[in-house]
């Protein structure tokens, strides 16, 4: 099996005034093609920071991040931004669809960044729709006329646009309901089944049940490793 | 895609975006409506003048102290080659009665046969030889009701109106609207004068008007300034850029709005783009790279100009109808093809103001940080 994801001491620092906070110290981590892993701690373990550093959404200040065998640091905006388009699909704990775009609009935006052809577009999307159990019915409406648990299969649908590498998801159970929470569990673990690689952050021991490995983290270390 | 979302980003905040449009709408109304302004002013003048291009004008030199030309004089000028008439007029300003009524008129003394080349007449005929009669302007005419066979008293000499001239316009070298036309044997016994004030000189080919003048001044003007020559082709050049600055001057005024129009689109995509800061890091998140985001704001600014420059554009037809008509009370100039460039100027400027404006906002989404602006709320 090849590393989806590696890092190797990996530390985030962040300097107030006079004073070092250590987001992330000396992290390694390796994450498998395949694999659905749980990243869990309270909140300032440094949880998030590490699906930062995974997501290409920030750098480390030590250490190598490896995507896919690219070493992300030294990279600038724009490299990382190519990263993000055509390795990684994020899934927010807060849906994060853009409020002027239909649902469908939504699912093909990452497409239209990556330069699929607009004759494509329509069916792929309706494809992903079908995919994260969503009817057709609902590809014309907006963030607003959609429950939340649809909002976020829209999301999932959108994270997966581009054919990812790697499925990022902070929370995605949230801002949901017990029961739609579940059902949105059930999406990533089918989703990881038919072979995808699902990194997820949450505080809720529950959703662990549903992840191959977990990663426990405490002030910015990992504290324990359960498979 | 892009343009959707534009449309749609626009859409959700109509009557900023309106209030936006309203702002390039009259920046570009402003410089159209001023550019024909100034292009209708120039395009009058030329008709004016425009027709009198291979004329010359011959003055006394005052500054020499000439104060007329002699019949000496004269007779060497028209010998000169080139020359296809030489008109010498006598020219006063004086009180005329007519039916007791007192009003001031130009007087010129001019040979009949001379009338024809630089005078239209309307009704009756022009004077013949050495006439005792005169010939009277339109606006005079109109003003006094004279017809031909009427009379006009200058200097207490009575004289019969038997000609009336059409409308001139304003004129150069003579002006004949409000003025009476005598005989120059009679001016010269009313105002006791041999000479001329001045010599209309028409040149037979406009490509000759330099070399006539030249010929003109070779022959009189060689020790000291005898004569003065004003080609009245120079005249139009001079007047070419003098309402070539005008209309420069008023278009920078309606720039000025369009500076205006400016600044608020740059004040509105700046506030777009603060509150679409979460919606920028989202997109940046799912790999909308610095130009994609900058091209999605760009293309919101180019729809505000384009569509202000059109709404502008159609109204500075409406906004040069009204200038013109109240400041030259003549709209035959608007559809000019030169006015019509004006409208496409000024909406050329608008659109131009649209993207200036948007540059700035755009360039700032652009490069923010895809984490911040994920976390701002």
């Amino acid at each position: 099996m090849s590393a989806v994801v590696e890092l190797r001491d990996v530390s985030k620092i962040y300097t107030l005034g006079s004073n070092k906070i250590y987001a992330l110290d000396n992290v390694n981590l390796s994450i498998q093609k395949g694999e659905f892993i749980s990243v869990m701690g309270p909140s300032g373990s440094g949880k998030s920071t590490l699906l930062n550093l995974v997501g290409c959404l920030d750098l480390p200040t030590g250490g190598t991040v490896l995507i896919d065998g690219i070493d992300t640091s030294g990279l600038d905006d724009d490299r990382l931004t190519m990263i993000r388009r055509d390795k990684i699909g994020f899934i927010f704990q807060q849906f994060n669809l853009i409020p002027t775009l239909t649902a469908i609009e939504n699912v093909e935006m990452p497409m239209i960044f990556g330069r699929v052809p607009a004759n494509r577009l329509r069916g792929k999307a309706l494809h992903l729709f079908e995919m994260v159990g969503l009817e057709a019915m609902y590809a014309d409406h907006r963030q607003n006329e959609l429950s939340g648990g649809q909002q976020q299969r829209v999301a999932v649908a959108r994270a997966l646009a581009n054919d990812p590498t790697l499925i990022l998801a902070d929370e995605p159970t949230g801002n949901l309901d017990t029961k739609t929470g579940i059902a949105i569990m059930n999406l990533l673990s089918e989703l990881n089944e038919r072979g995808a690689t699902i990194v997820m952050v949450t505080h809720d021991p529950r959703l662990s049940t549903y992840a191959d490995k977990t990663v426990e983290m405490i002030d910015g270390r990992i504290d324990r490793r359960i498979d | 895609m892009y343009l959707k979302l534009a449309r749609r980003n626009l859409e959700r905040h109509t009557f900023r975006t309106i209030l936006a449009i309203i702002g390039i709408v009259i920046g570009v109304m402003a410089i159209s409506s001023l550019g024909i302004l100034g292009n209708s002013l120039r395009l009058t003048a030329h008709e004016f003048i425009g027709d009198i291009g291979n004329e010359l004008l011959v003055f006394p030199g005052y500054e020499s102290g000439e104060t007329e030309i002699t019949e000496k004089q004269y007779e060497e000028m028209r010998r000169i080659t080139g020359i296809e008439h030489a008109i010498p007029v006598s020219s006063e300003g004086d009180a005329i009665d007519i039916r007791k009524e007192s009003t001031y008129a130009g007087i010129y003394g001019m040979h009949g046969d001379d009338m024809q080349h630089i005078l239209e007449i309307e009704k009756g005929h022009f004077l013949r030889g050495d006439s005792d009669n005169c010939v009277v302007g339109s606006r005079l005419a109109d003003g006094y009701d004279l017809r031909v066979g009427s009379k006009v008293t200058i200097k207490d000499t009575d004289f019969k109106v038997v000609g009336i001239l059409a409308e001139q316009g304003s004129g150069v070298g003579v002006s004949a609207d409000q003025a009476v036309i005598i005989s120059h044997r009679m001016f010269s016994k009313l105002y006791d004068t041999d000479g001329y004030d001045q010599v209309i000189v028409q040149v037979r080919n406009i490509e000759e008007v330099e070399a006539v003048k030249a010929a003109i001044e070779n022959r009189f003007n060689r020790r000291e300034e005898v004569v003065t020559v004003m080609a009245m082709n120079m005249v139009l050049e001079g007047a070419n850029e003098f309402f070539g600055y005008i209309s420069k001057f008023l278009m920078g005024i309606g720039a000025i709005s369009l500076v205006v129009a400016g600044v608020s689109i740059l004040n509105v995509m700046l506030m777009s783009t603060m509150e679409r800061t979460k919606e920028i890091g989202i997109m940046k998140a799912i790999g909308a790279s610095k130009k994609e985001i900058m091209l999605m704001f760009l293309l919101e600014t180019v729809i505000l100009g384009v569509f202000g420059s059109l709404i502008g554009g159609v109204l500075s037809f409406a906004g040069g109808f009204i200038i013109n008509s109240i400041i030259l009370k003549d709209i035959s100039y608007l559809f000019a093809p030169s006015s019509l460039l004006y409208i496409v100027l000024g909406m050329g400027f608008g659109v131009f103001t649209g993207l200036l404006g948007g540059l700035y906002p755009a360039w700032k989404a652009s490069r923010l940080k895809p984490l911040d602006a994920l976390r701002y709320e």
